[in-house]
């Protein structure tokens, strides 16, 4: 019996030969990574561990080890201005230096730098103190979302114990049409499996859809795994990542493909042909509709952001939607990187978008968590390029937060209210 | 394993998520008692008046879903709670549960979630794997943690353990 992209990764970082669902194995890991939110949290538990006389004078590998100012970046108040501060002081104490500061340079939300600035490789098990860490497998690495304890724990010892996942393998077939984009497809497979229907699993994607799609939409897919409980979302190494990463790195790697014999605990096959735009309505990235059924909802917002929804592609296809036209809700822009922000400055994306009447920001979380730069109001409804919309996750706990792709996000906040983008004249 | 013994509170809900738990506004702050303060904002205001030292928590399934802020297991051990009782669990906060040394979280059958009501003081026995209803004098049996997790919960964590 063969193993699968997941179980082989896991196998070689545990030193075994074969890894099978339900087996506890302790991985070394190969990348590690932590931000504002859960760095302090790290650093906490770090001063527990000398308060309990062990000594930490240096990490397990500081080369290994990357660190991102993205959640209240520009610090949003002074507790948020001590925080980065904090995690600036500890990155210097302990020698890493890839931390990515805002105002210095290269910098974004987490998710987005690892794959802009080729840091996370295929074949590799890399763990994230977030839980969207998940975005990376669209790479063909583990990556895997932990909490700030565990997290720590890497950071002294290099390793951390897993429980081997079984594997829901997601087919996409036929050919995707123009306007759907892969956030219509990860909505509609979450519908249909529910906020939990992969906990503790993994999610693969294949098929003739994947293999046609840009690095950048296969990250959608693999982003939103999360939202359906899933430990890992994976895509396995082809052209198109080689081809992606060549003008992203130098630094060497080994990938891993699943053998053909590989098993999977189901398998599930998508006909992307006759899939509709897809919106997940408040409160619940499962609670899923076509946008034609929620057509002349009125809005008071549209918001195109975080690791989710703001990569290059993503505000190219809002671009393509909004050129010459004018927002008639309020609509912010911000760009998840801040290399992606200067490719769309070069691309004249940025020019749409304030002729338009958008707002453009700096790249960060920000109200896609409810932490700043635009949260909603009680009563607030907006639509989004974000990944939840629990109740209160973007601001007030009585606003709404209805989830889209890039395309209807753009398409409604030109009509103020929500629109199929096949119909906007 | 020692016996916990205490009241339950009931949130009868499905998939009670993270950002219900601790909002995101409050992910910037990292002083525990500050943290629970706001325990289960988003779902009943008065969470933390009703619960003393060594309460359970009964839930609905796929509790603590969304973000791997370990905010969420700090903010309830903090107000008091000790074990969470839930057909399941997301991921991340299981984990997190367990190796930072906040709280048990335990798996039971959904029928065990009927029969269990809000105020119910309960025994839960690790060593035997049951839990005794003391209120309506029924037992109830539970799954039994991997070996590696009952390692680590009996170290208090991973803070106090090595794997």
């Amino acid at each position: 019996m063969g193993m699968n992209i997941t179980e082989k990764i896991l196998a070689r970082a545990s030193g075994k030969s074969i890894v099978s669902p339900d087996d506890v194995v302790i991985a070394n890991i190969d990348k590690v990574m932590m931000h504002d939110v859960s760095g302090p949290g790290v650093i906490k538990v770090f001063s527990e561990w000398e308060k309990k006389g062990i000594k930490l004078e240096h990490v397990w590998d500081p080369d290994k080890v990357w660190i991102s100012e993205d959640h209240f970046v520009p610090a949003s108040d002074t507790i948020s201005a001590n925080n980065i501060s904090l995690l600036s002081n500890w990155s210097k104490k302990y020698n890493i230096k890839k931390h990515y500061k805002y105002g210095l340079g290269q910098y974004g939300i987490c998710h987005t730098l690892s794959h802009e600035e080729g840091l996370i490789l295929p074949g590799e098990a890399y763990v994230g103190g977030d839980s969207h860490t998940n975005t990376s497998g669209a790479i063909g690495a583990l990556a895997v979302g932990l909490g700030h304890t565990d997290i720590a724990y890497v950071l002294m010892n290099g390793k951390i114990w897993f429980k081997v996942p079984e594997t829901l393998l997601f087919k996409l077939s036929g050919k995707k049409p123009e306007h759907i984009m892969a956030k219509d497809i990860i909505l509609k497979i979450i519908g249909d499996i529910g906020t939990d229907g992969a906990n503790y699993k993994t999610m693969q994607f294949t098929g003739e859809v994947v293999e046609n799609l840009v690095m950048e939409e296969r990250l959608t897919l693999t982003n939103m795994t999360t939202e359906a409980g899933a430990k890992n979302g994976i895509i396995e190494p082809d052209n198109t990542t080689y081809e992606y990463l060549s003008s992203r790195t130098t630094e060497d790697y080994y990938p891993i493909l699943g053998d053909r014999d590989a098993e999977y605990s189901e398998i599930y096959t998508y006909e992307i042909e006759k899939l509709e735009p897809t919106i997940a309505k408040p409160f619940s990235p499962q609670n899923i509709t076509v946008a034609r059924e929620l057509q002349g909802i009125e809005l008071d917002k549209a918001y195109i952001g975080s690791c989710t929804g703001a990569k290059l592609e993503d505000l190219r296809m809002a671009a393509k939607i909004l050129k010459g036209k004018k927002v008639r809700i309020r609509t912010e822009v911000l760009p998840a990187a801040q290399s992606i922000y200067l490719k769309a400055v070069n691309e004249g994306l940025m020019n749409i978008f304030i002729e338009a009447g958008a707002v453009v920001g700096p790249p960060t979380c920000g109200a896609c968590c409810g932490a700043h730069m635009g949260v909603l109001a009680k009563d607030e409804i907006c639509i989004s390029t974000t990944n939840r919309n629990f109740p209160g996750r973007m601001g007030h706990i009585e606003s709404k937060t209805y989830l889209a792709s890039p395309l209807v996000v753009a398409a409604s906040a030109i009509s103020g209210k929500i629109v199929d983008p096949r119909d906007v004249k | 394993m020692k016996i916990l013994k205490g009241k339950v509170h009931k949130y009868d809900k499905d998939n009670i998520d993270t950002d219900v738990i601790i909002p995101g506004p409050y992910l910037k702050i990292h002083d525990h008692k500050e943290l629970a303060k706001h325990a289960m904002e988003g779902l009943d205001p008065n969470f933390s008046d009703k619960i003393s030292e060594g309460d359970f928590l009964l839930t609905g399934k796929n509790f603590g879903c969304g973000s791997s802020r370990e905010h969420a297991p700090i903010a309830l051990h903090e107000v008091g709670i000790r074990a969470i009782l839930s057909p399941s669990f997301a991921r991340i906060f299981y984990r997190n549960a367990v190796d930072g040394g906040y709280l048990l979280p335990i798996e039971i059958d959904k029928d065990i979630v009927i029969k269990i009501s809000d105020q119910d003081i309960l025994e839960i026995d690790l060593k035997e794997n049951k839990i005794t209803n003391l209120t309506k004098n029924e037992t109830y049996s539970i799954k039994p943690f991997p070996e590696l997790i009952s390692k680590i919960i009996n170290a208090g964590g991973l803070l106090n353990f090595r794997i």
